[in-house]
């Protein structure tokens, strides 16, 4: 592939071929794009991955079983809870071990947090991107928030490692659950006011109504997960579809794109799915904290971790949709192959083909409204 | 439909070109014939009843003992909530595999990922290429018997041990104050009595 | 009582002597306007967002952001560099305009890190390209970076003229 910054292809025509990236502030982390363009008008944005290519599913082989759990979140350091996880439940399935109650909804109280914070840095930057600075703020200010609740619960603020294989590593400190409610009271006015503020924004909307369509069933056959495919109007949600952990005992709605206010899976409909989503995430919460059960927050695990040799594959609902976690026993206390599957892989797929007749502004708009971050492409 | 159900429907349809489902420790699995596999995946895919519409991961194991790379599918279908696994078996020495973008676009870039973590040619994919590492990388990182080359383009990958020099350091200091607290004299320091 | 010595580097040169108060002045005006290239390359990226955001408010030390290498007084190389990043960041440290700093953020920018172990990985930015002030942590929190900042407007502010900072001179044997 030619590494050139630019070539005029034929003097006669407006055809370039340009590098967007790897260091670009509207590429979310480090992701070239080759872009053939014509004028202002490109014909295709190639994809060049790798960057951040830091070799993580080598490492699992390395480090033994507990020892991968810090790895894992570094895979998605936006929503690091989920790739803790579902590699907790992963191993737990090769260990068959049951993980008790109180751990389950700790893991879901954590889990749904996670999800806010990161759909806020979601749809934060993604009005940046567009053009907008305020709205990134005040996401950032109320992700703050969630930060110090997290660090109040686990000890560090985005690289959590709050998982342990057989439940999760700290109970709920004092004062917790009311200073959650008081933010989650805040928090569903701050929806309101987030919405007033810039989605309903007549620009926004008309920066992003109509713009990078993925139909439903290219959406499925290029497997897109997550807010992603929901944008594109498929009802499909790993924590009500198949369930695990204690997501069977919430009640939640699952928002999809209905074209809001252009053609279903556009991008608006994928930044506004998100912003459901985090109000059904609040409500999640509300009834987690209510329902939360007593009793211990770890099963009982051996201290050298050794499954029998097995496969197994765990999936969880990231916020960037489904995670799915497949770890290879042969046996002994260090896992034969660990391989992560995530959403923001296939998302980076589909855009070398939806990118066609885009316009060049319009290629910053899609990329964040996939939400996609770097280490989740490469691992 | 339960993995038993679909494994037996796999089983009226393709015959001995489909493995025995393995023991179920956690997830069950069954090894097809290579050059059998996109008809199994298409039959999967679109079989009414079936419709595996989603391919979950595209990945591969390295067995150096048994002197195979297996590829796995996993399936699932949005349509019926049951899932299925697959796997082919390729020679270690020479892999070679169809490629399965042609049922599911999805396919593309996992086979990508396996081209150049394993070194698994797919044929027939339309655009084989290395997709994490440089183009000019040499081996496959994820087989077991990957030796690291020693840095890349000059960039050497070994980093000394900071402790080290910040004992020559503390030495060298240690050396100086202490020629200043000793007299200048010509003399070595006087024989303890 | 030990006599005061004068600072060797000067080395008696005249001119220097009277231009030092200039130095401070011209220092001053440097370190308190440092704008930073932003380099988030992992982790450490969306800290480095959170320390610019409302809380940490990195600006109210006159450090301001930069998407632009030819705008940048310094560099914050922020999360794990792999080898084939590791041009990339030369490129963009070979861009910047003299006088130019780097701050290496986090455990993998300083030494590799968790990823020590990794095949990819490049065991420090320090191998590519020169380091003024190494952050620990992983990842350092906003007030970490800030800390980081200060040691560098320390830096900036401390330099003489006469040993500050040149481009190497090309071309002859």
């Amino acid at each position: 592939m030619d590494k050139l910054i630019l070539r005029r292809v034929d003097q006669s025509n407006e055809e370039m071929i340009l590098n967007f990236g790897p260091q670009h502030p509207s590429t979310h982390g480090v992701i070239n794009f080759l872009v053939e363009t014509d004028g202002e008008v490109l014909k295709r944005a190639i994809p060049d991955v790798g960057y951040l290519h830091r070799s993580i599913e080598k490492i699992g082989e390395i480090v033994g079983y507990p020892g991968f759990m810090p790895y894992t979140d570094r895979v998605d350091y936006v929503a690091a809870m989920f790739a803790n996880e579902g590699y907790a439940m992963a191993v737990e399935r090769l260990l068959k071990l049951e993980v008790p109650a109180r751990a389950q909804w700790l893991r879901v109280i954590a889990n749904e947090f996670c999800r806010i914070a990161s759909h806020l840095v979601g749809v934060g930057t993604m009005t940046m991107d567009i053009g907008a600075f305020t709205p990134f703020l005040h996401g950032v200010r109320e992700r703050e928030v969630i930060n110090d609740l997290i660090e109040a619960l686990c000890g560090a603020r985005m690289t959590y490692n709050y998982h342990r294989i057989g439940g999760v590593a700290f109970d709920l400190p004092e004062g917790w659950r009311d200073k959650a409610l008081a933010f989650l009271d805040h928090f569903d006015k701050f929806l309101g006011e987030f919405d007033r503020l810039i989605s309903f924004n007549e620009i926004f909307v008309k920066r992003l109504a109509n713009v990078a369509v993925i139909p439903g069933p290219m959406a499925v056959n290029y497997g897109l997960v997550g807010p992603n495919l929901r944008g594109s109007g498929v009802d499909w949600d790993v924590r009500r579809d198949m369930p695990y952990g204690a997501y069977p005992n919430f009640k939640f709605d699952v928002p999809i794109g209905k074209g809001f206010f252009g053609t279903t899976g556009d991008c608006f409909d994928r930044y506004y799915v998100r912003c459901l989503e985090m109000a059904q995430s609040s409500r999640i919460i509300r009834q987690a904290l209510e329902t939360l059960p007593e009793g211990e927050i770890s099963a009982k695990v051996p201290r050298n971790i050794k499954p029998e040799a097995g496969e197994a594959l765990a999936r969880v609902e990231s916020a960037r949709g489904e995670m799915a976690y497949y770890v290879v026993s042969d046996g002994t206390n260090k896992a034969y192959r660990v391989r992560v599957r995530t959403g923001s892989f296939s998302a980076m797929c589909i855009i070398e083909d939806v990118s066609r007749g885009l316009m060049v502004a319009d290629l910053v708009a899609l990329i964040s409204s996939l939400d996609v971050i770097a280490p989740e492409i490469d691992r | 439909m339960t993995t038993q159900e679909i494994h037996e429907r796999l089983k009226a349809r393709f015959g001995e070109d489909v493995g025995p489902l393995s023991e179920p420790k956690a997830d069950a699995f069954c090894v097809v014939k290579a050059d059998r596999i996109v008809e199994v995946c298409r039959f999967l895919a679109t079989e009414p009843g079936l419709e595996f519409d989603f391919l979950e991961d595209l990945t591969a194991v390295d067995w150096p003992k048994r002197s195979v790379i297996e590829i796995v599918y996993h399936l699932l279908s949005y349509r019926h909530h049951h899932t299925f696994v697959l796997k082919v078996e390729a020679d270690r020495a020479a892999p070679v595999v169809p490629t399965a973008e042609g049922v599911w676009k999805g396919a593309n870039w996992f086979e990508r990922e396996v081209y150049d973590l394993f070194g698994v040619t797919f044929t027939g994919h339309p655009d084989l290429r290395r997709l994490m590492l440089p183009d000019d990388w040499v081996g496959h990182p994820l087989r077991k018997d990957y030796q690291e080359a020693g840095g890349w383009h000059g960039i050497s990958n070994v980093r000394e041990n900071p402790l080290v020099e910040l004992k020559r350091l503390d030495d060298a200091r240690r050396a100086e104050a202490a020629a200043k607290a000793a007299p200048p004299t010509g003399t070595e320091a006087a024989p303890k009595a | 009582m030990a006599a005061r010595t004068m600072d060797p580097g000067v080395g008696g040169d005249v001119t220097l002597l009277h231009t030092s108060q200039l130095d401070n002045l011209i220092n001053l005006a440097r370190a308190s306007s440092l704008y930073y290239l932003t380099f988030g390359l992992a982790c450490c990226g969306i800290e480095l967002m959170q320390t610019g955001g409302p809380r940490a408010d990195v600006m109210r030390f006159g450090a301001i952001p930069r998407a632009s290498p030819r705008q940048a007084d310094f560099m914050i190389v922020a999360g794990t560099l792999t080898y084939k990043m590791a041009e990339r960041a030369k490129l963009l440290y070979d861009q910047m305009p003299e006088p130019k700093y780097v701050i290496s953020m986090g455990s993998c920018s300083n030494c590799g890190g968790l990823f020590q172990l990794g095949y990819s990985v490049c065991k420090g930015v320090d191998k590519v390209i020169p380091v003024d002030v190494y952050v620990p942590g992983c990842p350092p929190r906003p007030e970490a970076l800030t800390e980081g900042l200060l040691r560098l407007q320390e830096i900036v502010r401390s330099e003489p003229w006469s040993t500050k900072r040149r481009p190497k001179a090309t071309g002859g044997a």
